[in-house]
């Protein structure tokens, strides 16, 4: 993984000196709360319902041993014992004190982590495929350019304040697992005439109140020219994108009102006048950041535990159940990748404790080179795990609750923090993912739906994705009460498409319920082994809202 | 009225020697008195009495909203154009700022005016600002010292024609 040097130190160090002055100064009286709201915006600190939150950056959701114990030490120390993996491979604390914040951005630049730019108008953590470098269907590994990234837009002088917040998205493999379709910029790496690998351009994908999937404007992007072009972009928005009203502000509102084409045209003259300047990246810069991601030293006779592992397979249900749903393919030989599900039933998804946090860097450090991944869907991702380990593994895992075999099923649930701690939200959506739990804890039933995924937002900025969902929840305020609408349909992979509301808002008390009628209905319909998302496109929502408005 | 400028190399804080002249939008800009001096006038009075501004001292506002297109042929008329900053969060004149210095090659003052905050000057003076206008209610002793924030930039602007990458030699992990 990246590691950084003087420079790269240098720089959080800094920042976090600078945020000790301007703490310092809040509490002084010289900056009012006004003045300071911008300064704490800029550094991932937000003001929610109860207390403070501050949101630390996981570089495309990559964390090593090291990191992940201080992460732990953190929410100890400073926090109530927990800390909340989000969907966009950072983690979040919810009960810091303004006054401790300082110290703990100090510890956490002695583990080359930060809070720099995870919150405020500004390109925010560049995310990427959690699978990134050992995914057998990769063209490339995207993460080095993730991290050329985040240096260029670090501090960038002219992109501080932009219209609204950017986020950027990058895929090398085949199958999208970054959702890049809905980001400010999605990125995907790709094979141009003659095999050179570079970058196909999406711009103006989101969710929040006006879904978009974004559009294509440049189908080939040389390597060199990644930082030029994206600047190009970020010019034109900065300059164009509208001010007056947040909920026009995101770029997809302006590629939308000018047009694919003219935004595309303005971006093209903007990057013909930069273009092969002071940002072309050298070869040799391209070199030494991908020679951070060079692939791990796997060991050839990791293969002979393969026999081993049949055996235990054939012999423990249990195991066999979390290895087919919970382990994925690897691209090296006698290594597979390892999902540790943080959708355990009776916890709010995305949580992890302290305690666990600690337990998982210890059996990284065993089991999977001490380096880990936080996935969008907000499970943390054991990359490099040889087969003959697995059982182990498992077993470890499961003392931990951490071995629920979920992962891409019913209860793999993305939710956001909802009404709980959200000063934003309009509904819970935290009791609702128990409801659903406990309404389909029946292992097996998960097993016969097949991919079925669930997404929960707590209000229509949407931070739980239920556009994309194939089952989308958004909870609403009505006269003080919580409903909730669903929609069927939504996918952020490759065959995306934004979901559509099936009908009228139902009551909290009715959700699990109405999601029981959903998965009965395709449990009638589906034609073998056909996954939900095509029986919903096969036979429309007529059906699903028959049964679930039967009784309302 | 204080503002921060450079001169002769340092920010200092001066007195500022333009005169506003920003009219009212249903102000008879034609009948409008040009006073003696150097002066800062709005876009319009610009567009307005160009003629008559021509061979002056004179310095351009241009607002958040206003594009550079009308003065860029101009620019050598020019000692001064403000960019304003009608609140600490609208950024577009940072772009315009680095447009000016970079594309149009401006060598005038480029001054920020308006919700000008302490912790912005660092930002600002990268993209090419050298007078900062500050908002009301900020020392500007003590905004002397907001500028020099990180020591390190990875990105090239107007201060730093060059990327980290290609200005030093940065390790590779073995």
């Amino acid at each position: 993984m990246y590691a950084y040097d003087e420079y790269d130190k240098q720089i959080v160090t800094e920042r976090a000196g600078q945020f000790k002055d301007q703490v310092r100064r809040r509490v002084d009286g010289k900056l009012s709360e006004e003045q300071f709201v911008p300064l704490r915006l800029m550094n991932g600190l937000y003001k929610q319902r109860h207390a403070y939150m501050l949101r630390v950056a996981v570089p495309y959701g990559l964390l090593s041993s090291e990191q992940l114990r201080k992460l732990a030490h953190i929410a100890r120390e400073y926090d109530r014992g927990y800390g909340h993996f989000t969907t966009r491979q950072n983690i979040q604390y919810n009960w810091p004190e303004l006054g401790d914040v300082p110290k703990i951005l100090e510890e956490l630049a002695e583990v080359e982590m930060h809070a720099i730019q995870t919150s405020g108008n500004c390109v925010r953590n560049v995310t990427t495929d959690h699978l990134a470098g050992v995914a057998p269907d990769e063209l490339e590994d995207p993460r080095p350019y993730c991290e050329l990234l985040r240096q260029w837009s670090t501090f960038h002088p002219e992109f501080t304040y932009l219209p609204r917040k950017f986020k950027i998205a990058f895929t090398g493999a085949k199958n999208d697992r970054a959702a890049v379709i809905v980001h400010d910029i999605g990125v995907r790496l790709v094979e141009g005439d003659g095999g050179e690998v570079g970058f196909e351009i999406i711009v103006g994908g989101g969710l929040g109140r006006t879904p978009v999937l974004g559009a294509t404007i440049r189908e080939f992007l040389p390597k060199k020219h990644l930082l030029s072009y994206t600047e190009a972009i970020l010019r034109v928005y900065n300059q164009f994108g509208d001010r007056d009203n947040k909920y026009k502000a995101r770029i997809k509102i302006l590629v939308k009102t000018l047009g694919v084409d003219e935004f595309s045209r303005r971006v093209e003259e903007e990057w013909s006048r930069i273009k092969n300047g002071a940002l072309t990246l050298t070869d040799e810069e391209i070199e030494r950041v991908k020679a951070h991601f060079t692939p791990h030293d796997y060991d050839e006779s990791a293969v002979e535990g393969q026999k081993a592992l049949e055996q235990k397979l054939e012999n423990n249900l249990q195991f066999r159940a979390w290895h087919n749903c919970n382990t994925d393919d690897h691209r090296a030989d006698g290594y597979r990748v390892v999902y540790l599900s943080l959708k355990t039933p009776d916890v709010p998804p995305g949580d992890a404790t302290a305690d666990q946090m600690d337990a998982i860097a210890d059996l990284s450090d065993r089991y999977s080179f001490g380096e880990l991944r936080v996935s969008h869907e907000q499970n943390l991702v054991f990359t490099d795990v040889e087969v003959g380990d697995l059982y182990e593994l498992w077993q470890a895992l499961d003392e931990l609750e951490l071995a629920t075999p979920n992962i891409g099923k019913l209860t793999d649930m993305i939710c956001c923090p909802g009404l709980d701690y959200c000063a934003l939200a309009n509904a819970a959506s935290i009791p609702i993912a128990h409801q659903i739990n406990e309404r389909f804890d029946e292992l097996e039933e998960l097993y016969d739906l097949g991919d079925l995924k669930i997404k929960m937002s707590g209000c229509i900025n949407a931070c739980g994705h239920h556009h994309v969902g194939h089952i989308g929840i958004l909870g609403i305020d009505k006269r003080g009460e919580d409903w909730y609408q669903i929609m069927l349909g939504g996918s952020a992979e490759n065959d995306a498409s934004l979901g559509r509301w099936l009908g009228p808002a139902i009551a909290k008390t009715d959700v699990a319920d109405a999601v029981e009628d959903i998965v009965e209905v395709y449990l009638e319909n589906r034609q073998g082994g056909e996954p939900f998302l095509q029986t919903v496109r096969r036979v429309g929502f007529d059906p699903f809202k028959e049964r679930v408005y039967a009784d309302h | 009225m204080q503002i921060i400028e450079k001169q002769d190399g340092d920010l200092r804080i001066t007195e500022d020697k333009f005169r506003k002249l920003i009219p009212e939008e249903d102000a008879d800009l034609a009948a409008l008195e040009l006073p003696d001096g150097p002066l800062l006038v709005s876009l319009g009075l610009w567009r307005a009495r160009r003629d008559e501004l021509l061979d002056r001292d004179v310095g351009v506002f241009v607002e958040a909203e206003e594009r550079l297109d009308e003065i860029v042929d101009d620019l050598e008329h020019l000692s001064l154009i403000a960019l304003d900053f009608p609140h600490f969060r609208d950024g577009r004149s940072y772009s315009k700022a680095r447009l000016l210095r970079e594309r149009y090659d401006f060598g005038g003052q480029i001054r920020a005016v308006g919700d000008v905050h302490h912790d912005q000057l660092f930002f600002m003076r990268r993209c090419g600002f050298d007078a900062f206008d500050l908002a009301e209610d900020f020392d500007l002793e003590e905004a002397l010292q907001g500028f020099e924030k990180y020591s390190v930039n990875y990105q090239p602007a107007v201060d730093e024609e060059k990327p980290l990458f290609r200005r030093v030699r940065r390790s590779i992990p073995e």
